[in-house]
């Protein structure tokens, strides 16, 4: 497709504002992999690692069918396969790539260099627990690694926000206000292995949507040879880490921006933070990932109780969205923050990040889920409900003997 | 049987390489590397070996801290810098870039850049052998240069995979109890061959013409190619700046580095030492070696000519392919060639 019947694409995309009418049901690694075939990226760079698999097996599968372009590099780590990203996004070819877990503790130590050396591409995240113990199963700790790495943390609650955000995160990434990284996490085995329904949008609406890539100084130039990933002396360092953190920030605004240009082409909102009958709420849950959907149901059942009560959920975790968090809490509302990560030796990530932004509002903190438990409805109406008793001075952990509950 | 291997192939001349330097600048002056050291002339050989466009890769190291300390540069070719322990890795994408760019119509150049990865002992021998064989057992179009300096010479002369035997490092010094490096060195040439590549090569910071030949045979047989090229650094083995080449030819002549190619798995010697030196000669040039006793060298002369032999059955075991008369007409490379810089 030429850029201008793209641009008429996402013209039409944007006046007629329908998304496909059939839902399909599909779990959250096909919905992720179903909008990296859209994408058709140039280079995908992978190695296995559940529970993202199912990601790369159905894009392989997609390649295999002649179904999309992509170079698809099967590495043999993911500290290579991301290496092999950097090199890709910068030598001017839209890339790709997915992880998990020790995945992305191997990756990390690349992430931070490719925000620094503005590479922009788009990781999709089966969050995972993070070994030792060895566990496979969700937990948010292994994204909390990447949280000071410059990238963009995108944290989906169902398939098709995952969907959702996979398409808008290409364009984020690529914002030449951004060119960073941007990692969109879903919860291992709750969304990369569950099937919901999900709207899947027209191959053309997205890839009208997502339209060239472009980077200033593709290394595949020759004509404009230059030297990327320098040596840099005290004098040069935090001025480059100082422009390159103002970049990150840059990715909350324009993340809004995008997302309505995405509204109009989908029918769909995602905001950066999103609430659920939080308006009159005394109470409020805030929380990341799957577990929301889980605490919408809670909500409902305390409220036919007579408990005000609502959620606020978090849909971008870097960089933080702390003006839209402030808009929604209202003074005197009690925020009771989930976090599926701890923090040993101090308060778990998010609780942190709330904490800090929060006048005038009491917060409790509490942890759950750890390595794919399983939190019931039931457990997070038994927290609010016994919501007095929750200590004002640690974090509670859920359903562990000694925890507040 | 690839037929590239039946094309013959000649090193550029160092007149030839001089005006291709003049012509079209690829690596400048000015850079912080040490007096005496040998890998600007191993990079200025093999970037002037080659035609067309040139994409480097620097893994971590020496050569990357001193040619790009922002905002300078001595790179006039795009270059990217990423980390240690994965340079083949960050090459393998920017190769797969280019493929994909091409198929979709929207590459950059006529034809394909050369891809060509640097990267010293540490970071190919230990931190970097994990990438480096990925890539090579992925089979991307690419030439990996090893400056192999012998030890960690960049974080101040460690001991790594590629040290040679008694030599004496930061990380294994002379003492009581221990003198210098109680192993050899790793035979990663030897490794990097298992890969069933196209090609692969030792060369050296001392005939010139050798490595500019290797360099073009590497990039003329296409896919992954690798060039091991022993590279002096005064600092790290004790010799005055003037004594590189000197001391690099002393480690040919010895056999301690003999040059020799594997093209498509089959060995073959490009210089045969006549008559080969005793290793003293190479021990005695340079400080690192100081502490050695008559025993000590003994030892290291049973390694050399163990290594030796194993390699020269290898060489006999694949002669009758060479001896063909349709392949490798490259050039007098039946019999001895005049070993020796050219310079």
């Amino acid at each position: 497709m030429s850029k201008q019947e793209q641009q008429e694409v996402q013209q039409e995309g944007c006046r007629t504002s329908r998304p496909s009418p059939d839902a399909r049901l599909v779990t959250g690694a096909e919905a992720v992999a179903e909008a990296m075939r859209q994408i058709d990226p140039d280079v995908m760079a992978v190695y296995p690692i559940t529970p993202q698999t199912p990601i790369i097996e159905a894009f392989s599968q997609y390649v295999a069918d002649g179904r999309v372009h992509t170079e698809l590099l099967l590495m043999e780590s993911e500290h290579s396969a991301l290496s092999a990203v950097v090199g890709s996004a910068l030598a001017g070819a839209r890339t790709v790539t997915a992880t998990a877990s020790q995945g992305l503790a191997y990756m990390i130590e690349v992430l931070y260099i490719a925000a620094a050396l503005r590479a922009p591409f788009v990781m999709a995240v089966g969050m995972r627990a993070l070994s030792g113990p060895i566990n496979i199963h969700a937990d948010h700790s292994d994204v909390m690694l990447a949280r000071d790495s410059g990238a963009v943390i995108l944290i989906a609650e169902t398939a098709e926000e995952a969907y959702d955000l996979t398409v808008i995160a290409t364009r984020l990434a690529e914002d030449p206000a951004v060119m960073l990284p941007v990692l969109v996490g879903q919860d291992g085995f709750i969304t990369t292995h569950a099937a919901e329904p999900v709207r899947l949008l027209d191959d053309a609406l997205v890839r009208g949507f997502v339209g060239e890539y472009h980077v200033p100084y593709p290394l595949l130039d020759p004509g404009r040879p230059t030297t990327q990933g320098a040596f840099s002396m005290p004098d040069s360092y935090f001025p480059q880490k100082a422009q390159e953190e103002a970049a990150t920030r840059q990715a909350g605004g324009r993340f809004l921006t995008l997302a309505g240009d995405y509204a109009r082409v989908s029918g769909r909102e995602l905001s950066a933070v999103e609430t659920y009958r939080t308006e009159d709420a005394e109470v409020v849950l805030v929380a990341m990932g799957s577990v929301v959907g889980t605490m919408k149901d809670a909500v409902d059942r305390l409220r036919a109780r007579g408990l005000r009560v609502g959620v606020l959920k978090l849909r971008m975790f870097r960089p933080f969205p702390e003006d839209a968090l402030r808009k929604e809490i209202s003074p005197g509302q009690l925020l009771l923050v989930f976090d599926r990560a701890l923090s040993p030796g101090s308060w778990p990530p998010l609780f942190l990040e709330v904490a800090a932004r929060i006048r005038g509002n009491s917060c409790r903190s509490l942890v759950f889920g750890l390595g794919g438990r399983d939190l019931s409805v039931e457990a997070v109406m038994t927290v609010v409900e016994g919501r007095e008793d929750l200590p004002a001075n640690a974090a509670s952990h859920l359903g562990i003997a000694g925890g507040a509950l | 049987m690839s037929t590239h291997i039946t094309e013959p192939v000649f090193p550029r001349s160092i007149r030839a390489m001089a005006e291709h330097e003049e012509a079209e600048p690829r690596f400048l002056g000015g850079h912080a590397l040490c007096a005496g050291c040998g890998i600007p002339m191993v990079v200025r050989t093999v970037l002037n070996s080659i035609d067309g466009p040139v994409v480097v890769v620097n893994a971590t190291g020496c050569l990357e801290v001193a040619t790009t300390r922002y905002p300078e540069t001595a790179w006039n070719v795009p270059w990217l810098h990423v980390a240690f322990e994965n340079a083949a890795a960050v090459m393998s994408g920017i190769e797969a870039a280019d493929r994909a760019l091409r198929r979709r119509g929207g590459a950059y150049t006529v034809e394909s850049p050369t891809f060509v990865v640097f990267g010293g002992d540490g970071g190919t021998y230990d931190i970097g052998l994990q990438s480096l064989s990925g890539a090579l057992d992925r089979g991307h179009r690419f030439l990996y240069v090893c400056y192999d300096n012998q030890a960690y010479m960049n974080t101040g002369i460690q001991r790594s995979g590629a040290t040679p035997m008694g030599s004496r490092t930061a990380t294994t010094p002379v003492g009581q109890a221990h003198s210098g490096s109680p192993r050899g060195r790793k035979d990663l040439t030897a490794i990097v061959a298992a890969h069933q590549i196209p090609y692969a090569a030792q060369a050296s910071a001392v005939d010139f013409a050798d490595l500019s030949r290797k360099v073009r045979r590497a990039v003329q047989m296409g896919g992954s190619a690798f060039l091991n090229v022993l590279t002096p650094c005064p600092l790290g083995w004790g010799f005055t700046a003037r004594e590189g080449i000197a001391v690099v030819r002393e480690a040919v002549e010895t056999g301690l580095w003999p040059l020799y190619e594997v093209i498509e798995g089959r060995y073959r010697l490009t210089y045969e030492p006549d008559p080969r030196q005793s290793v003293d000669r190479f021990l005695a040039t340079q400080t690192r070696f100081r502490h050695l006793g008559p025993d000590e060298k003994a030892a290291i002369q049973d390694t050399v000519d163990r290594d030796w032999h194993r390699l020269m059955d290898r060489v006999e075991a694949d002669r009758r392919f060479f001896d063909r008369d349709d392949i490798l007409t490259d050039q007098s490379f039946r019999g001895r060639q005049v070993g020796g810089s050219p310079l």
